[in-house]
C-alpha cells in the first residue's frame, strides 16, 4: 500500500497551527485592553479575535461550496463534489462557534446569553441553512444525484445569504436593540492582533480543508476497492 | 407559444385533479386554521387586545407557510406516486415548464387556502385584515414562497426522507420571505406610512425575481438522472 | 437494391454507473427500423436501465445512444416524440379519467389532432367505454391498456416495453398478446425486454441477452425455438428459467 505524503499539506498544517498558537496569545494576553467600563466587559471584549475570525470563515466555507457546487454542475467532476462537502462542513462547524462565541460574549458583556442581533441572527439562519445542507446530502443515496442535489441548494444556500442580511439588517434599523455593542475605536496594536487573528484562521481552515478533502479521497479508494470484490 | 399552453396545462392538471378528492386543500385549510387555534392559547390572546395586534402577523404567516409546506410537499410527491413525473420527463417538455408550471399550481392553492383563512382570522381576533394592499403583500409572499419552495421541493421529494427535509430546507433559506412578509403585513395593522413599508415590499420583490431565475438555471439539474 | 436505412436504435459502448455498481457495461446493440427485438435478462441484468437511457430518462456515464440518427445528448426534447415506453409505473396519474389523461398528455406532445388520436387509442385498447370514470378506480389491467394508449398517443416510430407482463392474469396477458401482434405487424419498431422466455419469444424478430450489464448473446429469431434459446440463456446466465 502506497502511502501519499502530501508535503504541502503538512507544511500549511504545522504553519496554521503555529500562527494559531500566535493569535491565541496575542488575544488572550498580547492585544492591549480595550477602554471598557467593566473588567469583564474588557475581558470579554477580546472574543472579538475569535468571534470575527470564525464568522469570516464561516463565510468563506460557504462561498467556496457554492462555487464548487457550480464547478461540480458544469464538470459533473467528484472532485468539486469532495471540495464541496468538506467545506460545508467545516462552515458549518465554525458557524456553531460564531454562535457559542456570540453566546459567550454576550453573557458578560450585557448579561444575555443571546442577542437577536443582525450578526447573529443571520449566522444563527446560516447555521441552520448549511445544516440542512449537510442533511440533505445524508439522505441521498446516488453518489451523482447527491452531488447534483448539494451543488443545487448550495448554490440556492449561498444567494439567500445577502437576500438573508438585508432583510436582518433592514428588520434591526426598524427597531434597534436596547443594548448596542460597545464598540470602542480598535488602536493599531489591536488592528494588527485582529488581521493576524484573521489570517490565522483563513490558514486553519485551508488546512483544515486539505485534511478533509483528503480523508473524502481515501474514502472514496476504499470503496472503489471495495466494491471490486 | 408552445411552452406557457404546457405551463397552463400542468397547473390545469393539478386543479382538476385536486379538485376531484380536495384532499390537500382541505388539509392545508385545517393546518391554518389549527395553527390558529395553538397561538391563541400560547399567547392567550383576547380577541382585539393590544397583544393580538402584535401576534397576529406572525401567526398569520407562520399558518400560510405550514399550509405551504403541506400543499409543496404534496405537489411533488403526488408525481412520484405512479412515476408520474416520468411520464412528464418522457415527452418534450422542457424542464424548466414543469417547474413553472407546479410553482403557479402551488402557488394558487396557497392563495385558495390564504383567501379563506384570513376572514377566520379576522373573526378570530378581531383584527381587522381587510387591506387591500395586505393582498400585494400575501402575493409577493406567497410567490416567493412558492418559487423557492417547488425547486426545493423536487428536490426533497426524490430523497429517503420525503416530507420530512422541506421544511428544514425551506424556512431557513425562504426566511427573508417570512421577515418581510410579517413585517410589512404588522406595518400595515399598524398603520405605518408606505415609505416604511416599501422596503420590506422591496425584499420581497428581490426574492421574488432571484429565486426563479435561479430555479430556471438549475432545474434540469434537479429532475435529470 | 436496399436503400441504406439508419437503424431506429444505435448503441455504442453503452456504460452506466450508479455509484460504484456497474449497471451496464459496454453495451453494443443495434435494432433495424421495423424491428421487434425481445431482450432477455434476469433481475439485475440492466434491462431496465437500458430502456430507459434509450427513452432519454437517464444520462449514460459513458458511451453513445443515437435514436433515428439523433444523438440523445442535449437535443433530446424533438426525438421523445418518437419514442413511447411502457414501464413498471402505469404514468398516469390515478384522480384524473383516461380522457383527462391522454388530454394532458396530448398537450405536452403538441398533438394537433388531440381528439381523435384519444378516440382512437382508447378504441383500440378498448377502453372507450370507462373513458370518464378515474384512473383509480380501473383494474390492472385496464390500466395497462391505459398506459400502452398512452404511450401510442403521439404515434412513435419506437416502442420501449419495460417487463409488460409482469403482474397480469391470463386474461389481460391475452389482451397484450394481442396488441403486441398487432403493433409487430405495424411498421414500429419495438424493444421488449423480458425475464420469460416464451412470451418474448413469440413476436420477435431478434433476440438478445443482457447479463450482468453486457450483451451476452444476440442473433436472428429464424431457426430459434424455445429449447434452444433455453439452453442458451442458462448457458450465459448459469441459470434457469421458465
Amino acid at each position: 500500500m502506497r502511502q501519499k505524503k502530501d508535503t504541502g499539506l503538512i507544511g500549511l498544517t504545522a504553519l496554521s497551527a503555529a500562527m494559531m498558537m500566535a493569535a491565541l496569545y496575542l488575544a488572550l494576553a498580547g492585544a492591549p485592553e480595550a477602554n471598557l467600563k467593566s473588567e469583564t466587559g474588557r475581558l470579554a471584549q477580546r472574543i472579538i479575535y475569535f468571534h470575527i475570525p470564525t464568522a469570516w470563515v464561516g463565510f468563506l466555507a460557504f462561498f467556496v461550496t457554492f462555487a464548487a457546487g457550480v464547478g461540480y454542475l458544469r464538470t459533473q467532476a467528484r472532485r468539486w463534489d469532495i471540495v464541496a462537502l468538506a467545506s460545508a462542513e467545516i462552515g458549518t462547524a465554525f458557524m456553531l462557534g460564531v454562535l457559542l462565541s456570540g453566546s459567550i460574549w454576550a453573557r458578560p458583556a450585557w448579561g444575555v446569553w443571546w442577542v437577536w442581533d443582525e450578526r447573529l441572527t443571520l449566522s444563527l439562519i446560516q447555521f441552520l441553512v448549511y445544516a440542512g445542507y449537510l442533511m440533505l446530502r445524508g439522505t441521498v443515496e446516488d453518489p451523482a444525484r447527491r452531488a447534483r442535489f448539494a451543488a443545487v441548494y448550495g448554490i440556492a444556500a449561498f444567494v439567500s445569504v445577502p437576500i438573508n442580511f438585508i432583510a436582518i439588517r433592514l428588520w434591526r434599523t426598524q427597531h434597534p436593540l436596547m443594548f448596542g455593542a460597545e464598540k470602542g475605536g480598535l488602536s493599531p496594536e489591536m488592528m494588527f492582533a485582529f488581521f493576524f487573528c484573521l489570517i490565522a484562521f483563513t490558514l486553519w481552515y485551508a488546512a483544515l480543508l486539505g485534511h478533509r478533502i483528503r480523508l473524502e479521497r481515501l474514502r472514496d479508494e476504499v470503496e472503489a476497492v471495495k466494491q471490486n470484490m | 407559444m408552445g411552452y406557457l399552453r404546457k405551463v397552463v396545462a400542468i397547473v390545469w392538471k393539478d386543479i382538476r385533479a385536486e379538485l376531484r378528492t380536495k384532499e390537500m386543500f382541505s388539509a392545508m385549510f385545517v393546518l391554518a386554521l389549527l395553527v390558529m387555534v395553538v397561538f391563541n392559547f400560547a399567547f392567550d390572546l383576547r380577541v382585539g387586545g393590544e397583544r393580538v395586534r402584535q401576534v397576529a402577523p406572525g401567526a398569520l404567516w407562520v399558518a400560510f407557510a405550514f399550509a405551504g409546506v403541506l400543499g409543496l410537499n404534496r405537489a411533488f410527491v403526488l408525481e412520484r406516486d405512479r412515476g408520474c413525473l416520468e411520464g412528464l420527463l418522457l415527452a418534450p417538455v422542457d424542464h424548466t415548464a414543469i417547474y413553472f408550471g407546479k410553482m403557479l399550481s402551488t402557488g394558487l392553492f396557497m392563495l385558495a387556502v390564504e383567501a379563506l383563512t384570513l376572514p377566520v382570522f379576522t373573526a378570530f381576533f378581531g383584527v381587522n385584515l381587510f387591506d387591500l394592499r395586505l393582498v400585494w403583500v400575501v402575493l409577493l409572499g406567497t410567490w416567493g414562497f412558492a418559487g423557492a419552495g417547488t425547486l426545493l421541493s423536487a428536490m426533497t421529494a426524490q430523497t429517503r426522507a420525503r416530507e420530512v427535509l422541506l421544511p428544514i430546507l425551506l424556512l431557513p433559506v425562504a426566511a427573508p420571505v417570512l421577515i418581510a412578509a410579517v413585517k410589512a403585513t404588522a406595518g400595515l395593522l399598524d398603520g405605518l406610512a408606505p415609505g416604511e413599508i416599501a422596503p420590506w415590499l422591496r425584499v420581497l420583490a428581490a426574492f421574488d425575481l432571484i429565486f426563479p431565475a435561479i430555479a430556471f438555471m438549475t432545474f434540469d439539474y434537479v429532475l435529470k438522472e | 437494391m436496399m436503400a441504406i436505412r439508419t437503424p431506429a436504435i444505435e448503441v455504442h459502448g453503452l456504460s452506466k454507473r450508479f455509484g460504484h455498481q456497474a449497471a451496464l457495461q459496454g453495451v453494443n446493440l443495434k435494432v433495424a427500423r421495423g424491428e421487434f427485438l425481445a431482450l432477455f435478462g434476469p433481475n439485475g441484468a440492466g434491462k431496465t436501465t437500458l430502456l430507459r437511457i434509450i427513452a432519454s430518462l437517464t444520462q449514460p456515464t459513458a458511451g453513445s445512444v443515437r435514436v433515428l440518427g439523433h444523438d440523445l445528448g442535449q437535443g433530446a426534447t424533438a426525438v421523445r416524440r418518437q419514442i413511447g415506453l411502457i414501464s413498471h409505473h402505469p404514468l398516469l396519474y390515478g384522480d384524473l379519467t383516461p380522457d383527462e389523461n391522454l388530454r394532458f398528455f396530448a398537450r405536452m406532445y403538441d398533438l394537433a389532432d388531440a381528439e381523435a388520436r384519444i378516440a382512437a387509442v382508447l378504441e383500440q385498447m378498448g377502453l372507450t367505454g370507462r373513458r370518464r370514470d378515474p384512473v383509480r378506480t380501473l383494474s390492472r389491467g385496464m390500466v395497462q391498456r391505459l398506459s400502452i394508449a398512452r404511450a401510442l398517443l403521439h404515434d412513435p416510430a419506437i416502442l420501449l416495453l419495460d417487463e409488460p407482463y409482469t403482474g397480469l392474469d391470463l386474461q389481460a396477458a391475452d389482451r397484450l398478446r394481442m396488441t403486441l401482434q398487432e403493433l409487430a405487424n405495424s411498421e414500429r419498431t419495438i424493444l421488449l425486454t423480458t425475464h420469460h422466455l416464451e412470451q418474448g419469444m413469440e413476436l420477435c424478430d431478434r433476440a438478445a441477452i443482457l447479463h450482468r450489464g453486457q450483451i451476452a448473446w444476440q442473433g436472428e429469431r429464424a431457426g430459434l425455438d424455445l429449447d434452444r434459446l433455453r439452453d442458451l440463456y442458462r448457458q450465459v446466465t448459469g441459470t434457469g428459467t421458465g
